[in-house]
């Protein structure tokens, strides 16, 4: 499936994935993660529920401290 | 626009800054220097010699706190600019409510559990706010790195992977272009895209 991964068009195996799957697949370990998909803010207890399909938006952000 | 079109504009709105450190100083002094009409602003912290390296605040200022202090700074720039503030650590209901009649909110705070919050909390209970937030400017150097993105009302300014660290401080420069790259991405928000500017 092809996904727009924080603006940029990225090609995955499969043609669904949870959350924690596309976190691992990208290697995104951070503890701080904001995930929105179509525009949709995911929580973390969701990781494991919600699914991405062809054609999604995913915004990954990584909120790191200094301000 | 003349930029007595665009204050006529910016008079007749209000923006609200969650945090008065590194980032919310330099944006809000960048706000009352274009006229904004209002600023509310909110931090329960006191000046400190160590925040005058990147933050809107004055030697003699040190021991203030940070929301009088910018007050009064904001009031030698221009007088005309009306200032709310709020010497309170924030939590998300004080979000919401000081908030909720901002055209636009500028999260600037320094930590990043509070930077969730922040979005937690306008994302679920203020959706049809902007929110702009800073992440990632620690540090010297490496322009071309800081940039910003939008996704829906979200906009993000900074270079999304420097964290403050003993090794890595926050320092004027990169703070303060992260803090004028929110205020620019606020007056966007305000005054629409600029016809006149040359996009390449």
């Amino acid at each position: 499936m092809k996904i727009i991964l924080n603006n940029k068009e990225e090609e995955l195996a499969g043609d669904t994935l949870t959350i924690s799957e596309l976190l691992k697949v990208k290697n995104f370990t951070f503890k701080m993660l904001v995930i929105k998909v179509n525009k949709q803010l995911i929580r973390k207890n969701e990781y494991d529920s919600v699914l991405i399909h062809d054609g999604d938006d995913v915004m990954v952000l990584h909120l790191i401290s200094g301000g | 626009m003349t930029f007595e079109e665009i204050k006529k504009i910016l008079k007749t709105k209000t923006v609200g800054i969650a945090g008065c450190g590194g980032l919310g100083s330099n944006c809000a002094a960048a706000l009352a220097r274009v006229g904004i009409g209002r600023l509310i602003l909110a931090d329960f912290d006191l000046v400190q010699e160590g925040n005058l390296n990147r933050q809107f605040y004055f030697y003699d200022q040190i021991g203030m706190l940070k929301v009088s202090a910018l007050k009064q700074n904001l009031f030698r720039i221009n007088p005309e600019v009306r200032v709310n503030t709020f010497d309170i650590r924030l939590c998300q209901s004080d979000i919401i409510e000081i908030f909720s009649k901002c055209d636009v909110i500028v999260e600037a705070f320094d930590k990043a559990e509070m930077k969730y919050m922040i979005l937690d909390a306008v994302h679920n209970h203020l959706p049809d706010k902007h929110l702009v937030m800073g992440v990632g400017m620690a540090g010297w150097g490496d322009n071309n790195l800081i940039r910003s993105r939008q996704s829906d009302k979200l906009i993000i300014c900074g270079d999304e992977v420097n964290a403050i660290a003993d090794e890595n401080p926050p320092l004027a420069p990169r703070v303060g272009i992260v803090a004028h790259m929110q205020a620019n991405a606020v007056l966007e928000i305000l005054l629409g895209v600029n016809e006149h500017q040359i996009h390449s």
